[in-house]
């Protein structure tokens, strides 16, 4: 199972409320890079099944033009998740994602669920993916179990109100309370080859706070950010765009480093900064994201 | 016979209007025509009074008469009381046959459809209707045509003679006891008069009415003594809140955002934005969020407008102001702050043929480098719709669309593609209202298209990369794959009304709408 979508381009993933037809109709226009199209928190209890109802036709009719389809399922806790992914999987979602994921258990009841989804509807092994939202003390802790419980497994992302909760305290808009769960949570999934997504910002008529955390989660590696507004994708996809001296000189490394090593050369410099093999990669994935930032065309 | 736009106009209509069908933007370029002038009676004497008691002594005094032409200005906007009160004095004198010619309508004025429908209304003439009217005239009622014609359009009809206004009832915020009729100091400002200022210099007889008569003389004045017949003193010529509101808090609503932010995109990377441009803009949400945008990247670039134009709103007050507009230049209020700015020694009235006239010797619509329009319908011809709604009901105005749209450089109209599930931007429009001659870029929320005409600003806005450009057409079949192609409204054979081109001819007609019958 090698699903070349696990490692796609998600830089904003933007939660969008099913019972709602004009939210779900054509996010794309706002160019997201997902939407998390939601079956739990954001809806009432009474209407729950309007809402899967909803998903399902809207994935049936609507061209999301390329943006990533997830779903977020009800929780393991409630006896809704396994119907919300047979409908989500039945209408063609991208993904599913696992609210108050705590253990790899947790992540192969869903597993198994879209298995047999897939199954039912003719949809080939493996092509739903799945995101897991850790939300608790003892999910944080077990990152690094969750992150390599599933193949299917693309990324795992922090809930923090729920997570702070747990913790005993709020969100104090410093992001002091978060800095533990971020840290290990980057760690994990990076030690297991997925990807790590932050938490939502809530606040938005704190534009200048949204762009400080962005910047922070940006800097500490994370693949992207929850978001709740598409007033809040352009400042993401600004901090997440490499800016032209980044790509520039990212070339310049792949290119020497690549003549270098044909001329047995380990160490040199670049720009006046010293390069070796280690930063290959780094350099690399600055221009995967530019190309798939669309500022980048080059053929390296 | 088939107009420029591609609309049949019928030869029975254009007999009896005796006008002719549009035969594109510069047909009546430096063609010479003669002013008409109303009849004046002169006032010497000097013991003469020109108060009267009430609308009735007025009408009486003006020699109101079956089949005459009565005429409002519609500065009071939904808070108008004037049409009403006058109307409901006509209709109680038993008169018939009334031509209205009002620089607009609204659903304030619903309760004139009782006269449409007995025959003391049977012509309208005004930027257009909304509410009920609309639906009156659409479902046959009116005996006569409406003719909706723009805010320039009704200038030049009246200075041409074409529309001969027999008394004018100008509705005035505060007024002397000599006709000396202001827009502000009373207790319903409007700010400016600028529409009703055509009619105090055509119309036969002019009566001032207001709830506010302050003491002689009324200065400076914005329409003078020297053009008033009588002055009428009355409880309330207009309800506050529904004529200037308090400026509409900026929206927050993401479509919106996105089309104002393609909007400005455009505006900032065609080559008329520098020092001195020139701009004019709605009161929709877009709009103004857009005139925001715009005024950061000016103040980023050191760039000041030249002037600012229009139905003007806090937002645009503002950047005259902060001295990023050297001038504003005002025929209508549409809030509060708008009206209170009127103090700006830069904030200049002006009057609506000033403002948009074709047939004057340059009005300052031509001067224009941008104009933000809306439009209910655009179709791939760029002609757009604004009076005509998708079900074939009469529910807007031309306002100053189609002049504005002609004047400007790079004309703007912004549209969601969807309005509900009706593509906005389709085939062919409802009702033609501005011709595509006249529309350069249409921005909606799914991109931006520019009329093939306008190789200019297409080559400026490729070369820019910000901008998402589609096609006309591709933007229609976008739309047309969200909701699908609608089904034509069908109409019946009469036609209950004119959309008149700024310079007089026929730009489409509207006919009586058919109720519509789901099939089996």
């Amino acid at each position: 199972m090698n699903n070349p979508n696990k490692k796609r381009l998600r830089r904003t993933m933007m939660f969008l409320n099913c019972q709602k037809p004009g939210l779900i109709k054509d996010p794309y226009i706002y160019q997201p890079d997902s939407i998390m199209l939601d079956l739990e928190d954001a809806v009432a209890e009474k209407e729950k099944d309007a809402a899967r109802y909803s998903l399902y036709h809207a994935l049936q009719e609507i061209d999301y033009r390329g943006v990533e389809k997830v779903v977020r399922i009800n929780g393991l806790d409630t006896g809704l998740w396994r119907e919300d992914i047979r409908c989500a999987v039945a209408g063609g979602c991208d993904s599913i994602r696992l609210p108050k994921t705590e253990t790899p258990k947790d992540v192969e009841m869903v597993e198994q669920a879209i298995d047999s989804a897939e199954q039912e509807f003719g949809i080939p092994k493996g092509k739903i993916l799945i995101i897991a939202a850790l939300e608790s003390a003892k999910g944080v802790l077990n990152a690094g179990a969750i992150c390599s419980s599933s193949e299917r497994l693309f990324g795992i992302a922090l809930s923090g109100g729920d997570y702070t909760k747990d913790l005993q305290t709020t969100l104090s808009g410093t992001g002091v309370e978060l800095m533990g769960a971020r840290q290990h949570m980057i760690i994990a999934a990076r030690a297991a080859g997925v990807q790590c997504f932050d938490t939502v910002h809530t606040n938005l008529d704190d534009m200048e706070g949204f762009r400080r955390e962005v910047q922070i989660i940006h800097d500490m590696g994370f693949d992207g950010k929850s978001i709740i507004n598409p007033r809040q994708i352009p400042i993401v996809h600004e901090i997440y765009t490499p800016k032209p001296k980044e790509i520039i000189f990212a070339e310049k490394v792949v290119r020497e480093i690549d003549e270098k090593k044909a001329q047995g050369i380990g160490v040199f410099t670049v720009d006046g900064k010293m390069i070796d093999i280690a930063f290959y990669d780094g350099a690399k994935r600055t221009l995967a994201l530019a190309k798939a930032s669309g500022v980048y065309d080059g053929e390296l | 016979m088939i107009n420029a736009v591609g609309r049949e106009i019928p030869d029975e209509i254009l007999k009896i209007t005796g006008k002719e069908p549009f035969q594109g933007n510069f047909y009546k370029e430096g063609k010479i025509f003669t002013k008409a002038g109303p009849s004046i009676r002169p006032v010497m004497d000097n013991r003469h009074s020109k108060l009267l008691k009430s609308i009735r002594e007025a009408l009486e005094k003006c020699g109101a008469h079956d089949g005459m032409t009565v005429s409002f200005h519609h500065h009071f906007r939904e808070g108008d009381l004037i049409v009403n009160m006058v109307m409901k004095e006509i209709h109680a004198m038993g008169l018939k046959d009334i031509t209205i010619c009002a620089s607009s309508l609204g659903k304030a004025h619903d309760p004139l459809v009782p006269m449409i429908e007995d025959g003391t209304i049977t012509n309208i003439e005004s930027s257009g209707v909304r509410g009920k009217i609309g639906e009156s005239i659409s479902k046959g009622k009116l005996k006569g045509l409406a003719i909706m014609r723009s805010h320039g359009g009704r200038v030049r009809a009246i200075t041409t003679g074409e529309s001969k206004i027999d008394i004018a009832f100008i509705g005035s915020p505060t007024c002397d006891d000599y006709g000396n009729c202001r827009g502000i100091g009373g207790k319903a400002d409007c700010g400016v008069l600028s529409y009703a200022i055509v009619d105090g210099n055509h119309a036969n007889y002019c009566v001032a009415i207001t709830d506010c008569l302050v003491p002689y003389p009324n200065l400076p004045a914005h329409i003078s003594q020297t053009k008033i017949d009588y002055v009428v003193v009355v409880d309330e010529i207009g309800i506050p809140s529904k004529i200037a509101t308090g400026a509409a808090k900026p929206t927050t609503d993401q479509r919106k955002l996105l089309m104002a932010q393609y909007c400005t995109d455009v505006v900032v990377n065609t080559p008329w934005f520098k020092d001195g441009f020139s701009y004019q803009t709605g009161v929709g949400g877009a709009s103004i969020a857009s005139t925001q945008y715009l005024a950061e990247i000016m103040r980023e670039r050191n760039i000041k407008m030249g002037f600012g134009v229009g139905g003007l709103t806090k937002a645009m007050c503002k950047l005259l102001d902060d001295g990023m507009a050297r001038v504003m230049l005002d025929v209508q209020d549409f809030d509060l702050d708008a009206v209170a700015n009127l103090r700006n020694v830069n904030h200049h009235r002006i009057t609506a043929g000033a403002y948009a006239n074709p047939l004057n010797k340059g009005a300052f619509v031509n001067k224009l480098d941008y104009v933000v329009l809306a439009s209910l319908e655009v179709d791939v011809h760029f002609n757009c719709n604004v009076v005509v709604g998708s079900d074939g009901m009469i529910t807007g105005a031309q306002g100053g669309h189609p002049d504005t749209a002609q004047g400007a450089k790079c004309a703007i109209v912004i549209c969601p593609l969807l309005q509900g599930r009706i593509p906005a931007i389709c085939t062919d429009v409802t009702t033609v209202t501005t011709p595509g001659e006249s529309i350069d870029v249409v921005v909606t929320d799914y991109g931006v298209a520019v009329n093939p005409a306008r190789q200019d600003i297409l080559e400026a806005l490729k070369a820019c990369g910000k901008v998402p450009l589609k096609t006309i057409e591709e933007l229609r079949d976008i739309a047309y794959s969200i909701v699908g192609e609608p089904r034509k409204v069908e109409f019946g054979e009469r036609v209950v009304g004119i959309i008149e081109a700024r310079d007089g001819t026929i730009m489409d007609v509207v006919r009586e709408a058919k109720e519509f019958k789901f099939e089996d």
